[in-house]
């Protein structure tokens, strides 16, 4: 294998990798403070592209990016507030399937809106064909802005959770309900927020990745199990390490194409998901002393 | 400053609380005694809005909270060290103490809790060695002490505690009751729920004894320790009589 070949692989991965990361990412902030995992994950960036691409021909595409995550961050709150807020004492278990739920909602109200036409936005900077050279390997810029998008947003969600009264608040919550409001946190509003929140870095997403994925209104679920995928690797509810697992998962469905034939990609990340749930359940980095002191 | 007047309180069908009454007055040390099952938390947990009061009448300050959510009440002023500790496991110790302050934080006080957390690490030290560890990795005394200080965190009128002697070394216990009594010299009210009926006599002012839901004895601490049925049921001294 040439060095360039060896190279190009290595850069589809990171970018393949870069959107599981950013999935991920969405997971945790819910898992950090409500202990649930939302399966709606992945609808949200899907909602966030097509409305990012129903708006772009009337608007510039930074305005229509925006507005995309706006409406998508209102849809998140709406969904926690009509499904899950005025459930008294939810399980786990239950607030997990009605995402489920809720996904495919999402999705049979997407195939109604927009119908089952892959669409695109368009590229933020240059066209489809249009690409930089680094190490003779050539790459779209469009890979180096979803690789800034993801970075921005972990380390300001880093910041935001270690630093922030809203982001510890939301920790806490998720370490113990009652004990949070015995501080006087609100914890079904911070609820609310990290469904919010997580929306809107879903549609962010969604939409730095639509021109190099396309969109198609059932994409979200594939999105989803990937993004989980990685963040089970990382760790739960540790975003730095789930970019890092989203990157190796990345690299691995890139690299696996050249010993394994194609339609074994998929089967790569779903074997990894399984290798760590048997073996080491805390994740890649998650440290087993802070999984040691954590309710699954 | 803390009144309850025929307060009722279950979970489910069960009616735990019948019809319960009693203050406490501002600088007091009140105790509540009674065996497992009595309605001791139940009791403190609905004071502190965790449990929906049935019917009855809770004033603090002079304002009923018996609707109030526990968000609100916290900032009323009123405080629970809730029984078990309960601390965040997977935040560390200062993170703990400065949720403790949520609310001062939201309005901005940010000197009042520089303040608050040096008289805090003043009356714990050990967690201020301790800062950076996860709170779950805390022995139980330290833990008990980070429940306590996170709720001082919120500059409380009125502290409640409930059984802050459970699963503690005797040594340790003494060191927390010890530290209770020097919150009450500094103006603090307390409500002290505890099993170890001869530790909290010790050092509260009046005291309930609380039996199947219902308040059964009320009085001042000499007059507890006087009572035969307390000294049998909770001291451990038989009555004379059977042997003689």
């Amino acid at each position: 294998m040439s060095f360039e070949l060896l190279f190009q692989y290595f850069l589809s991965g990171i970018t393949v990798g870069s959107i599981y990361a950013i999935v991920a990412v969405g997971f945790n902030i819910i898992y950090n403070t409500t202990g649930i995992i939302n399966f709606a994950q992945g609808e949200f960036l899907i909602l966030g592209a097509m409305v990012g691409i129903t708006l772009s021909p009337f608007l510039p595409l930074p305005l229509a990016i925006i507005l995309a995550v706006i409406l998508t961050v209102i849809i998140g709150a709406l969904i926690e507030i009509i499904f899950i807020k005025w459930l008294k004492e939810p399980s786990v278990l239950r607030v997990i399937i009605i995402t489920i739920g809720v996904s495919i909602l999402i999705r049979e109200a997407m195939l109604h809106i927009w119908d089952e036409k892959v669409r695109a936005l368009r590229y933020f900077t240059g066209t489809e064909v249009s690409s930089v050279t680094i190490f003779g390997a050539h790459i779209s810029p469009q890979v180096l802005w979803v690789l800034g998008i993801s970075a921005v947003i972990v380390i300001c969600l880093n910041f935001f959770f270690k630093f922030t009264l809203i982001g510890r608040a939301m920790r806490a919550c998720s370490a113990n309900k009652t004990a949070a409001r015995l501080c006087g946190i609100n914890s079904k509003r911070m609820v609310t927020f990290s469904f919010m929140l997580s929306a809107g870095i879903g549609a962010l997403a969604g939409c730095a990745v639509s021109p190099l994925t396309q969109t198609q209104y059932d994409m979200g679920a594939s999105l989803a199990i990937k993004g989980f995928t990685a963040a089970i690797l990382g760790g739960l509810g540790n975003s730095m390490a789930a970019v890092a697992a989203g990157l190796i998962i990345g690299l691995l469905e890139a690299f696996s194409i050249s010993i394994l034939p194609l339609a074994y990609k998929d089967a790569v990340a779903i074997a990894l998901l399984l290798i760590i749930l048997f073996f080491r359940p805390s994740g890649l980095f998650g440290s087993r002393e802070k999984s040691a002191l954590k309710e699954y | 400053m803390l009144k309850i007047l025929n307060l009722e309180a279950g979970y489910g069908k069960l009616r735990i609380l019948k019809s319960v009454s009693l203050h406490v007055n501002p600088g007091e040390i009140v105790t509540i005694i009674g065996p497992n099952g009595a309605g001791k938390t139940t009791l403190l947990n609905t004071i502190s809005g965790i449990i929906k009061t049935r019917s009855g009448k809770i004033v603090f300050n002079k304002q009923n909270i018996q609707q109030t959510a526990a968000e609100t009440i916290v900032s009323m002023g009123c405080s629970l060290v809730p029984e078990g500790r309960q601390v965040f496991n997977t935040l560390t110790v200062k993170e703990n103490l400065m949720l403790g302050a949520y609310l001062q934080f939201k309005n901005g006080n940010k000197k009042k809790i520089k303040l608050e957390l040096k008289e805090v690490l003043k009356l714990f030290p050990v967690l201020e060695e301790r800062e950076h560890q996860l709170a779950g990795t805390l022995s139980g005394g330290e833990q008990q002490m980070l429940a306590i200080g996170r709720a001082l965190m919120a500059s409380p009128r009125l502290l409640m505690m409930d059984e802050p002697s459970m699963g503690l070394a005797p040594l340790i216990v003494k060191e927390i009751f010890e530290t209770i009594v020097r919150l009450k010299d500094s103006g603090m009210t307390v409500l002290l729920i505890e099993q170890n009926a001869r530790l909290s006599l010790g050092i509260a002012d009046r005291g309930y004894v609380l039996e199947t839901g219902q308040i059964v004895i009320e009085g001042t601490v000499r007059e507890l320790l006087n009572n035969h049925d307390v000294q049998r049921a909770y001291l451990g001294k038989d009555y004379k009589g059977i042997d003689e």
